[in-house]
């Protein structure tokens, strides 16, 4: 069941801001409060300036896909249930250094392997759709045209 | 006298004298402790060291029982010095390292450095741990399945085949190469097992693009080596391997395992790590006679082909064709004893032990002339590295 899936820990106070995002319908980044370069995943300080100030900033929701795999068994149980699935990688089209791991889906409420193995490709436009687990909104993606 | 610039390292300064280990199999009886005590004491005898003249002790961070329990039960007197080293598979040459260290700066003479493990331990298998919720790196990637380290290394294997057109048949020459090397290993656990390019391809997947045969085995075992000065060494009656040059490496925005999130993540902790032993060496990848790469997942033998020099980026794939990392006719032999995929994973400690006989001349696929032997520890992980050589 889904329900068993491994998931965050949405109160750690590092990340608190970006799950809380998702759980609005927003994919959030969390940006410099001084340089304003953004950066993933959430640390407490900005390597390039140092600063400990932080913001989240809404992003487009559009990214391509890095990489991916297919995961086969052993697995655990809740996730083998619906193996073969994959995992993606994919890339911001705002900023290609922003990389998110998620799921290939169908929709919002697509299971993690419906999408047929063969047919995902490197490069492949996709825009975010959020996943209700538990109290937990997983951000997952959809292929656009 | 030294120079000022051999003064700053430890080139030659060090040797391993003495090596141990017991068998390799799955479902050992013996306790990890046990077969730890076990190990240290053949490489004690073999170095021809009493146990009373160990100083310092040298281990994993992974490492389930300490210093004091080994001590206690080995019969050790005073120890001055002792460490460990983090990052699981990133550590094996760290551990023998830093103990060359210890001995080159005087805190201590003679050090122990060990490894035991038993996969059977549900402990030893962080990924299979479930309960409570996911903070630090794991909740960017666990809740959606990437869950084992296979997946983690498949993603970035995904990625270095589209970039530079690495194809499943440079794995298979990988997983061959090592295989092959285990046939002529007794000790080897696939020693009996032999492996043809065909049963590579049609093996079951694991996580695509990584079939069963790009994994490493799971093994229970323990090893361990004696590390003391090249001057102790030439009293001894063991061939000395010194420790030619040692490093440690970590790369710019570096994340263990899930390295996804930089600029450049093919760009791994090899190079981070080979940037520093080649600086510290009289020798080059050119001079290297023979290689122990740490080979949990055989996409890590391109990614250490490239990162510590023997060919172009991109070019780790094609350097395994026409059997190169084989012996005995191979440009660069590697992993001569099976490696993690085909002798024991135990953590990368085999293949210093491995990197060692072959200074020696008692491998069981031994290197004619193979005066200088690089062993490297794990790729996609905070890592470190050692070149060993005949010569202080």
């Amino acid at each position: 069941m889904a329900d068993d899936f491994l998931l965050p820990d949405i109160e750690d106070p590092t990340s608190a801001p970006f799950w809380a995002g998702t759980g609005r319908g927003e994919l959030t980044v969390q940006a410099c409060g001084s340089c304003g370069r953004w950066r993933m995943p959430p640390r407490p300080m900005c390597p390039h300036c140092r600063s400990l100030e932080v913001e989240w900033v809404p992003t487009s929701g559009r990214a391509t896909v890095w990489s991916f795999v297919i995961a086969h068994p052993p697995l655990l149980p809740a996730y083998a249930e619906f193996a073969p699935y994959n995992v993606i990688t994919v890339m911001l089209d705002d900023d290609p250094r922003i990389r998110f791991v998620g799921n290939l889906v169908s929709g919002p409420d697509g299971s993690i392997g419906e999408i047929d193995a063969t047919t995902i490709v490197i490069g492949e436009p996709v825009e975010v759709v959020f996943t209700r687990i538990d109290d937990v909104t997983l951000p997952r993606w959809v292929r656009r045209s | 006298m030294a120079s000022p610039q051999a003064a700053k390292s430890i080139r030659g300064s060090t040797a391993i004298v003495g090596i141990g280990q017991t068998a390799f199999g799955k479902g050992l009886v013996d306790t990890e402790l046990s077969l730890a005590c076990q190990a240290v004491s053949l490489a004690l005898d073999d170095a021809g060291i009493a146990p009373a003249e160990i100083d310092g002790l040298a281990s994993f961070t992974l490492e389930h029982d300490r210093e004091v329990d080994l001590a206690r039960n080995v019969g050790l007197g005073d120890i001055t010095w002792f460490s460990q080293v983090g990052y699981g598979g990133g550590a094996a040459c760290g551990v023998v390292g830093q103990a060359a260290m210890a001995v080159a700066t005087g805190q201590a003479n003679v050090v122990v450095a060990w490894r035991a493990r038993k996969r059977a331990d549900p402990a030893s298998r962080p990924w299979a741990q479930v309960g409570g919720r996911l903070a630090g790196n794991h909740q960017w990637t666990r809740p959606f399945g990437l869950l084992r380290p296979v997946d983690e290394i498949a993603m970035l294997t995904r990625r270095y085949m589209h970039e530079f057109g690495a194809t499943r048949d440079h794995l298979a020459n990988v997983a061959l190469a090592f295989r092959k090397h285990a046939n002529a290993n007794p000790n080897a656990a696939m020693h009996d097992k032999i492996l043809t390019r065909d049963q590579y391809l049609a093996a079951r997947w694991i996580s695509e693009p990584l079939c069963l045969f790009d994994n490493c085995l799971e093994t229970d075992g323990a090893l361990a080596v004696v590390i003391t000065s090249a001057e102790r060494a030439r009293d001894l009656a063991t061939t000395p391997a010194y420790i030619h040059a040692f490093a440690q490496g970590i790369p710019p925005q570096h994340q263990t395992m899930t390295n996804y999130f930089n600029e450049d993540p093919l760009r791994g902790p090899a190079w981070a790590c080979a940037s520093r032993l080649w600086r510290n060496a009289e020798v080059t990848p050119a001079d290297v006679k023979v290689a122990q790469l740490y080979d949990a997942f055989s996409p890590l033998i391109p990614l250490s082909l490239e990162g510590y020099g023997f060919c172009e980026r991109g070019e780790g794939g094609p350097f395994t064709d026409n059997g190169n990392l084989e012996w005995p006719d191979g440009g660069l032999p590697t992993n001569t004893a099976g490696g993690g995929m085909s002798e024991a994973y135990v953590h990368g400690f085999n293949l210093v032990i491995e990197g060692v006989r072959q200074i020696r001349g008692t491998s069981t696929s031994q290197v004619d002339g193979a005066d200088v032997s690089l062993v490297t520890s794990g790729e996609g992980v905070p890592t470190s590295a050692l070149l060993l050589t005949v010569d202080a």
